[in-house]
């Protein structure tokens, strides 16, 4: 009885996540302008038109070099400051914790409008553009994948304890070579989703973006909000599907390395 | 084979004195066993000989050389840890050749050492398995073998049989003394097994908050002890505490007790052990009243009431039949010892005899 309930209740959660994604894939083969139930029928037009509309190739290409290259340089300072807050001892360490985890805290709509004034005062200063380039889009997008890495790193760091860094060392191994040898391959899994998840936040990211983006270097979401401004047709929802189904296969293809389910929990 | 030389260790966080002024010359090849209950310094000590802690004061010496300040991948000692450390993402040869990899010592002769350190912890043929495919007990010999193949000069050990059960905990105590005689380490052991350590040392260390109370081999630990402390964390004693009347004879209250020497006036506490005390139905000093009888299979316990307190007595257990195994609560006994078997010592707990 009680494994009854039990079966019941994961079912539910399953069913309470995974109904928007089937809901919104459905909806992006309903063959009509505006969506009602039933569907008159189903096409693939959406998908085509999708495709047509090259602001859509274009923010997809925008979002993935912006979150590649953001998601990179967070793995590589997030996972530098988690070894840092975890293995090391210094000053003011627990306020660099707290501060490296902070724009998590802080809703997406505030820090981008925070960056956007910021990026004005700094503009003014010395004279380069910020707002509306890329360099300036990574910079915010690092806030946002550094403290993620830290985050998944941090746990994974202290899921793994100095003993064995503490044995290579005795066993004659400098400090560099218990960081490579040891710790780097003990902690890859939380890197590596790290960077998973980084991506996926810098990817899929509307309000840190929404201000700063320039013309003709939108990214995707950001596309996809404009385009909402004129039309509400399932064009939208073909886009989503796309991104929903290769982000859940890149979560396939890292789950096979590093058994993800472990770290994030 | 090189020997160890503490001067003077000591390390504090901020009041908290974890090791206090520690002395101590482990001799080449020697087994030396750092006993103390948990909190007593012992990991600490072991920590500063291997580098992971600095000392606040004192010098650490290995064969000779001030390694003080040294970083561990340089101080030649080879450690097994608590609960092993051995590297997961590696197999058992690379868990047990990473030590020669860093000594960058040639893969024919990496190859022919780790299978020999294999062989001599008896893991033959587990070369390739993953860490996780191992019992404890096997990954504790994998961390032995991974600790003795660089032929540390020096070999720590911290509780490495704490983990096992008490069956192999027997059975690798003895595999780790062959092995460390064999091979001549010099070595030292922490435990807070009074019974590992009294079968494994060549020489012991009673430690108590953070400080050396006595340093000996087994037999002198336990049969002369310097205070109470060691008297009581070594084995079980009874204690009588009085004030010495004439050389050999101590009273306590109304009662005149044979003890070891002893200056006319001086108060003390006499330690007798119980396996010392006689006891006999018919003759003897002390009279008293059994009360309590615990059968340990081997030996027999005999809890016995006396105008000087309770007293423990301990024998190989009588064969069935035999007039002690008749005792039953509440029968007279009288209990008696040689005057040898009744050490003076001070009545402070760590204190010296005046
Ligand atoms: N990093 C530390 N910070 C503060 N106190 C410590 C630290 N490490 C050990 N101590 C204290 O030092 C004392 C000795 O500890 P330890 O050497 O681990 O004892 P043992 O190994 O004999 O059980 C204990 O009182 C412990 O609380
Ligand atoms: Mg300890």
């Amino acid at each position: 009885m009680r494994a009854v309930m039990w079966r019941g209740g994961v079912g539910a959660v399953f069913a309470a996540v995974l109904l928007p994604m089937v809901a919104v894939m459905w909806l992006s083969f309903f063959d009509q302008e505006v969506i009602s139930f039933p569907p008159e029928g189903y096409t693939w037009r959406w998908y085509v038109n999708a495709w047509e509309k090259k602001q859509f190739a274009r923010g997809f290409v925008n979002s993935l070099q912006l979150a590649l290259v953001a998601a990179g340089l967070g793995v590589f300072v997030g996972t530098a400051a988690a070894y840092a807050l975890v293995r090391a001892e210094f000053p003011g360490k627990a306020f660099l914790g707290t501060l490296l985890l902070s724009p998590l805290a802080v809703p997406g709509v505030v820090l981008g409008t925070a960056l956007y004034v910021f990026f004005v005062e700094v503009e003014n200063a010395i004279d380069i553009d910020i707002r509306a380039t890329l360099p300036g889009l990574i910079a915010a997008h690092v806030l946002l994948t550094v403290p993620w890495t830290v985050r998944l790193v941090a746990a994974s760091l202290q899921g793994i304890g100095p003993a064995a860094e503490e044995a290579a060392a005795n066993l004659g191994a400098r400090p560099w070579t218990v960081f490579r040898r040891i710790t780097l391959p003990m902690m890859r899994s939380g890197v590596v989703a790290g960077a998973l998840f980084s991506f996926i936040q810098s990817f899929e990211n509307l309000e840190l973006s929404l201000l700063l983006v320039g013309p003709g270097r939108s990214t995707l979401p950001v596309e996809m909000l404009n385009y909402l401004e004129f039309r509400i047709d399932p064009t939208l929802a073909a886009v989503a599907t796309i991104q929903i189904v290769l982000i859940g296969a890149l979560m396939l293809v890292t789950d096979r390395y590093v058994n993800l389910s472990r770290v994030v929990s | 084979m090189t020997r160890l030389v503490l001067e003077g260790l000591r390390k504090t966080y901020g009041p908290t004195v974890a090791v206090d002024r520690v002395d101590l010359e482990v001799a080449e090849g020697e087994l030396v066993a750092l006993l103390g209950p948990s909190g007593c310094g012992k990991t600490t000590t072991l920590r500063m000989v291997a580098g992971f802690i600095a000392p606040t004061a004192g010098r650490i010496f290995i064969g000779g050389t001030d390694v003080s300040r040294a970083p561990p991948y340089a101080r030649d000692t080879g450690m097994v840890f608590q609960g092993y450390a051995l590297f997961p993402h590696m197999t058992v040869a690379e868990n047990v050749g990473f030590g020669l990899e860093m000594r960058r010592v040639a893969k024919a002769e990496r190859e022919a050492r780790i299978a020999e350190a294999l062989r001599l912890v008896r893991l033959d043929g587990y070369a390739e398995r993953r860490i996780a495919q191992m019992s404890g007990g096997q990954q504790q010999r994998v961390a032995l073998a991974r600790a003795l193949v660089v032929n540390p000069g020096v070999f720590l050990l911290d509780e490495p049989l704490s983990n096992l059960d008490a069956r192999l905990r027997a059975e690798v105590r003895v595999e780790i003394r062959a092995l460390q005689q064999r091979l001549g380490l010099t070595t030292l052991f922490v435990t807070h097994d009074q019974e590992e350590a009294l079968t494994m040392a060549d020489r012991m260390v009673v430690m108590n908050h953070g400080r050396v109370c006595q340093i000996g081999p087994p037999e002198e630990l336990y049969e002369r002890p310097a205070d109470l402390f060691v008297a009581g964390f070594l084995g079980r004693c009874n204690v009588f505490r009085g004030t010495v009347e004439t050389p050999g004879t101590l009273r306590a209250g109304a009662i005149a007790l044979p003890c070891d020497g002893g200056v006319p006036g001086q108060t003390a506490a006499m330690v007798v052990r119980p396996e010392r005390v006689g006891i006999d139905p018919e003759a003897g000093l002390l009279p008293g009243r059994i009360g309590m009888t615990t059968y340990l299979g081997g030996l027999t316990d005999w809890h016995v009431e006396t105008d000087a307190g309770t007293v423990l007595v301990t024998r190989p257990t009588p064969p069935p039949g035999d007039r002690l195994r008749r005792l039953a609560p509440g029968d007279i006994v009288h209990l008696d010892w040689a005057g040898t078997a009744g050490r003076l010592l001070s009545p402070e707990p760590n204190g010296e005899l005046a």
